[in-house]
């Protein structure tokens, strides 16, 4: 036998094999295969219904795949409360009636067990969280009169007191002023510290570049998955939006397709 | 007439004060249930589980020969059947949900009419089960109220940051893995058994009322959920004591006075807020 290196002493945090998705006989992922470790950083980037949605459903164990295999640590996502899944703002009801800290301690309704309400230590969590994303003075607000990136911050906090190891982030960074998208890039750095793996699902492709260890380029498939400069190349990109790119005056790509293409769900 | 002898008066009868408690403790246990119907816009499906219990009230009375206590029985069964039955037609993707709840729903309510219409005395009988009749609550109707009833909030109570989980972030919920197929399910039958204790008070038709009303009263005025609950309890408490006394010196039907006056509330906690937010 080959001598066997152990690159990885432990198993990768997760690892996708031969993922396909179909809707109606439609692909939305098709034989998608990749693995992450642990802390690592990756940007989710593809065009609109590329399938970055599905994909983290996938992963958080919340969506079948038609065919296929995701493992967290070695098993299926189905026996992990580890995975912390951050929605679109868009898909939340903001008129909720609930607080800040509410929405922070659902995190831990797992932990905590049928029949259980919060003991001290939850609130520590959930204390904890608040204050490591700057939220502690407005824990006490309804969650329609925070800002969109003390929203966004809020879901963060909530993965956190659920003791997220991997958080899925869709579209954190979509609709934000400059300041509160530094704000949560800001709050990647902080995650990285504490060994926390993140994909984060994007629009802009500079971001990806400059703010990620690894890219993943979607369109069903993975078209490309690596370090920013061997991702972002031209071919690449526009394998994945096809004719939807077009240069800049100064050079930058940009996509698109974020106007007038709503056939995604 | 002074004003104790104006409040006391009706308590002298013996049917106004087991109404009057049967009001209140049906209220209570609409308005809490209420609350999951108002967040997670189940209305018509509350409105469509009213009606469709209108066969299996039918067939009860045809058999038992028109006694009214074992009604209760009747209704309840067919509540959860229902319930269960409307929950698994909603998932099925041929036709939109509200379509085949409203197909289903109406066929369920002609099937009703037409079994009570076999009846002589069928209107009366109809009326009271469409509007309900609370000043005709046994004390034996009133045990079932009060152990129904409690269990209902009770469950609530037990499972309050399940529901509270499901109803905001469904997908939060299965990541962390709580039983969502379960737990939804347990609250459509909460509903089912909400719907069957209240029938005599408000009957069918107005149940949805008595569902919704006390409870979007309540959202009107908080911002948390077991705020709203206890708002929405006290909204529909009063709505059945000042319900009856009006219907008493008006002589409006019990369920419509009980109705109106929380939709009086209503209205008083939308102006109300549409004042306070300019």
């Amino acid at each position: 036998m080959y001598p066997h290196s152990h690159h990885e002493a432990d198993q990768p945090i997760l690892d996708v094999v031969h993922i396909t998705v179909r809707y109606n006989g439609r692909a939305a992922l098709e034989n998608v295969t990749f693995h992450l470790h642990e802390g690592e950083r990756v940007a989710v980037v593809g065009p609109n219904g590329a399938g970055k949605s599905t994909l983290f459903k996938v992963v958080a164990g919340v969506l079948s795949p038609t065919s296929g295999e995701v493992k967290i640590f070695g098993s299926r996502p189905r026996g992990h409360v580890c995975i912390g899944y951050i929605p679109q703002r868009t898909q939340v009801d903001w008129n909720f009636p609930v607080t800040v800290a509410d929405v922070v301690m659902m995190g831990r309704s797992a932990k905590l067990g049928p029949l259980n309400f919060p003991h001290k230590q939850d609130w520590e969590h959930v204390h904890h969280a608040l204050a490591t994303v700057d939220l502690s003075d407005l824990a006490s607000r309804q969650i329609g009169q925070l800002s969109g990136g003390q929203q966004q911050r809020m879901f963060i906090a909530r993965a956190l007191a659920q003791e997220a190891e991997l958080m899925l982030m869709d579209e954190p960074l979509t609709g934000l002023d400059t300041p509160s998208q530094e704000g949560i890039l800001e709050l990647l750095d902080r995650l990285q510290k504490e060994r926390v793996t993140v994909m984060v699902a994007t629009h802009d492709l500079d971001q990806a570049a400059t703010h990620f260890d690894r890219i993943m380029l979607l369109n069903h498939r993975i078209v490309a998955f690596g370090e920013p400069d061997m991702v972002m190349q031209t071919d690449n990109l526009l394998k994945a939006y096809g004719g939807r790119l077009r240069s800049t005056a100064d050079g930058n790509i940009v996509t698109v397709d974020d106007c007038c293409d709503d056939e995604h769900g | 007439m002074n004003m104790v002898n104006f409040f006391l008066a009706p308590l002298q009868y013996e049917f106004m004060v087991r109404g009057m408690v049967a009001a209140v403790l049906v209220g209570i246990v609409c308005a809490v249930i209420g609350t999951y119907v108002v967040l997670r816009g189940m209305a018509f499906f509350g409105d469509a589980l009213a009606h469709t219990i209108l066969p299996g009230i039918a067939l009860g009375y045809l058999i038992s020969g028109g006694a009214r206590d074992v009604l209760f029985w009747w209704a309840l069964g067919t509540a959860i059947l229902a319930a269960l039955g409307i929950g698994a037609i909603s998932k099925n993707a041929e036709i939109k949900e509200d379509t085949s709840i409203g197909v289903i729903f109406a066929g369920m309510f002609a099937l009703g009419i037409a079994l009570i219409s076999t009846v002589k005395s069928y209107a009366v009988d109809l009326t009271h089960f469409l509007f309900g009749d609370v000043l005709s609550v046994s004390s034996q109707s009133l045990w079932l109220i009060l152990i129904f009833g409690g269990l209902v909030l009770l469950t609530v109570f037990a499972f309050y940051k399940e529901f509270m989980t499901l109803s905001f972030d469904p997908i939060l919920a299965a990541t962390l893995r709580l039983p969502v197929g379960m737990l939804n399910n347990l609250l459509l039958a909460l509903i089912a058994v909400t719907v069957a204790v209240s029938l005599q008070t408000v009957g069918v038709a107005l149940m949805v009322a008595m569902l919704v009303t006390p409870a979007a009263t309540a959202y009107l005025l908080t911002h948390r959920l077991s705020t709203m609950m206890v708002l929405a309890a006290v909204f529909a408490s009063l709505a059945g004591v000042i319900g009856l006394y009006l219907s008493f010196y008006l002589s409006i039907a019990s369920g419509a006075a009980i109705v109106l006056t929380a939709t009086v509330f209503f209205l008083l906690a939308f102006g109300w807020k549409k004042l306070h937010s300019k």
